[in-house]
């Protein structure tokens, strides 16, 4: 691995590239919609979003797959996000009541320096990347989708994790004022890794998709993605981490103990066991294709698994 | 329930029989018309063909239920020409069976005979589902005049009795499939114990009439004398 040396200025003290380089990119970005404003206005087909804030200058990632991209429309009214819905179309439908701002993390637990980071901070506390990675659900379907963030060591090394922190927990938000309230899953939403897990540089803290910032469905304004796990892994709208001793309990192994593991890296020799795991159904293509082992991520991450028998630890 | 009103219990004629009979076969297929046009208008969302299992197998339940529902209704209202249009609702039910089955062995599966095999072997839910729509298959041909001449009514009946099991089988598949929310098999479990439930109340109900009518019957004008006291009611 590639050994970054720290620099002597926090990033947190320097203007964001965000803010000093994309002026320009700002004001083409208004023009454009002016643009399709009058378009609509004209009454003209339009193929302007809702306005979502625009992230960058974005650094583009080596560990980015160049397969061809999930459209942004699958992206975003596909979903799995059981607080606003156990249909895929409900939470584009119902997370819009979310409010993403003020939002903090709390980062807390066994650390040297435990502290509360707001949403503004945590978009300017390392280089934004672009990272267009695999998502595989442990439903059998999957999307590539150009995530933007951090890694999310970057973040956990700011509070100087202790030595005797070997788990990451990372807990939900939950508001039963606008959420599920019946108890599909034992609510907030919390998820797990382990701490290299945690600290692997493809573990990405992630705060927007497609060059903007995250929509409330993919679990804005803040969420974690940890490519080579099934989706659900994948903790969205974070509002703290925690470094602990103990493997956390997770929502989805609390629910089905025999069906969710801690670890859940995708696998395709070991099935789910109501339905199989060999092949997945990238959205967008007709005929199923193969699972690959950890997602296709089987280089960066096999050793963290060394050792492990992976039917066990599933 | 109070009784209807004469205008609404009275039989349709023939011809209005054959009105009612095609209204309603065009209103059954509806919910394909609506599926078929989302699909050819890419309308049916980021996964058309996972839209199109769980359309298909929502619509086997609904009619399922629907056909479950037409005995009680008619011993509810009285309305007893209801139960001519029992055999197309079932057999709209096997309509959107043969639908579902087809989408997962073409569409999900693409004829990969060795995969299905090893899901209808090893997946309790495909399992369940499976055996459900093999045991549709002879309830659907025998659903015809002749069958019922050559099979005999009595025969006829008890090989459709099988239905019951079917909705079971079908409830247990779609609750197994779920993920984590039960609510909805739920509802439709609700909803088959119910139907069942009443047939075997009325079951019940009508051995007690048997027995009561079996039982000798004092002579007209003797005097009954009880050889036990009255138990208080």
């Amino acid at each position: 691995m590639r050994i970054l040396r720290p620099s002597d200025i926090l990033p947190s003290e320097i203007t964001p590239r965000a803010l000093f380089e994309d002026r320009r990119r700002f004001l083409l970005g208004a023009g454009a919609t002016l643009a399709a404003g009058a378009a609509m206005w004209a009454g003209l087909p339009s193929e302007a979003r809702a306005a979502a804030a625009k992230l960058g200058p974005l650094a583009r990632s080596p560990l980015s797959s160049d397969e061809p991209q999930t459209p942004y429309k699958s992206v975003t009214t596909y979903n799995n996000y059981y607080e606003f819905g156990t249909d895929k179309e409900d939470p584009a439908a119902n997370a819009g009541k979310l409010a993403v701002r003020p939002w903090t993390v709390r980062v807390e637990g066994l650390a040297g320096k435990p502290r509360t980071f707001d949403i503004d901070e945590l978009l300017r506390l390392a280089p934004l990347e672009e990272r267009v990675y695999r998502l595989r659900c442990v439903e059998a379907w999957s999307m590539v989708i150009p995530w933007v963030g951090f890694p999310l060591s970057a973040l956990l090394k700011q509070v100087d994790p202790q030595g005797s922190a070997k788990y990451v927990e990372f807990v939900t938000h939950y508001d039963p004022k606008i959420m599920m309230r019946r108890p599909v899953l034992d609510w907030p939403y919390t998820e797990g890794l382990r701490m290299d897990e945690a600290m692997h540089p493809l573990t990405l803290l992630t705060l927007g998709l497609y060059g903007e910032v995250l929509p409330n469905q993919n679990g804005a304004p803040v969420r974690v993605v940890v490519p080579w796990k099934y989706g659900f892994k994948s903790a969205k709208s974070i509002v703290a981490i925690r470094l602990v001793e103990k493997e956390p309990r997770t929502a989805w192994n609390k629910s089905a103990p025999s069906e969710y593991g801690f670890y859940s890296n995708v696998n395709p020799n070991v099935d789910h066991p109501r339905w199989s795991q060999a092949t997945e159904r990238r959205l967008g293509e007709f005929r199923k294709r193969p699972t690959l082992m950890f997602n296709g991520y089987a280089e960066q991450v096999a050793s963290l698994y060394q050792g492990m028998d992976l039917r066990k630890s599933f | 329930m109070p009784p209807l009103p004469a205008s609404m219990t009275k039989t349709p004629s023939a011809a209005q029989l054959t009105a009612i009979k095609a209204a309603l076969f065009a209103l059954c297929l509806v919910p394909f018309a609506l599926y078929a046009r989302r699909w050819f208008d890419d309308a049916l969302g980021a996964n058309p063909i996972e839209a199109i299992t769980r359309g298909s197998g929502d619509w086997t339940l609904r009619f399922l239920l629907i056909t479950l529902a037409v005995t009680p209704l008619r011993k509810l209202t009285g309305l007893n020409w209801l139960l001519r249009l029992r055999r197309m609702l079932g057999l709209f039910a096997f309509f959107y069976a043969s639908l579902h089955f087809t989408t997962y062995f073409w569409l999900d599966q693409f004829f990969d005979l060795q995969s299905i095999a090893h899901d209808i072997m090893k997946r309790p839910f495909i399992t369940v589902g499976f055996s459900a729509f093999v045991l549709l298959i002879p309830l659907a041909l025998t659903s015809n005049n002749y069958a019922i001449r050559r099979l005999g009514g009595r025969r006829w009946q008890s090989l459709h009795r099988s239905v019951y099991a079917i909705g079971i089988l079908a409830i247990v598949h779609y609750w197994w499939l779920v993920k984590a929310d039960i609510l909805e098999p739920m509802i439709y479990g609700l909803i088959l114990a119910a139907l069942l439930g009443v047939r075997g109340w009325w079951r019940e109900l009508e051995r007690r009439r048997q027995i009561a009518a079996s039982m000798p019957r004092p002579m007209p004008g003797a005097k009954v004398i009880p050889l036990v006291a009255k138990s208080p009611r």
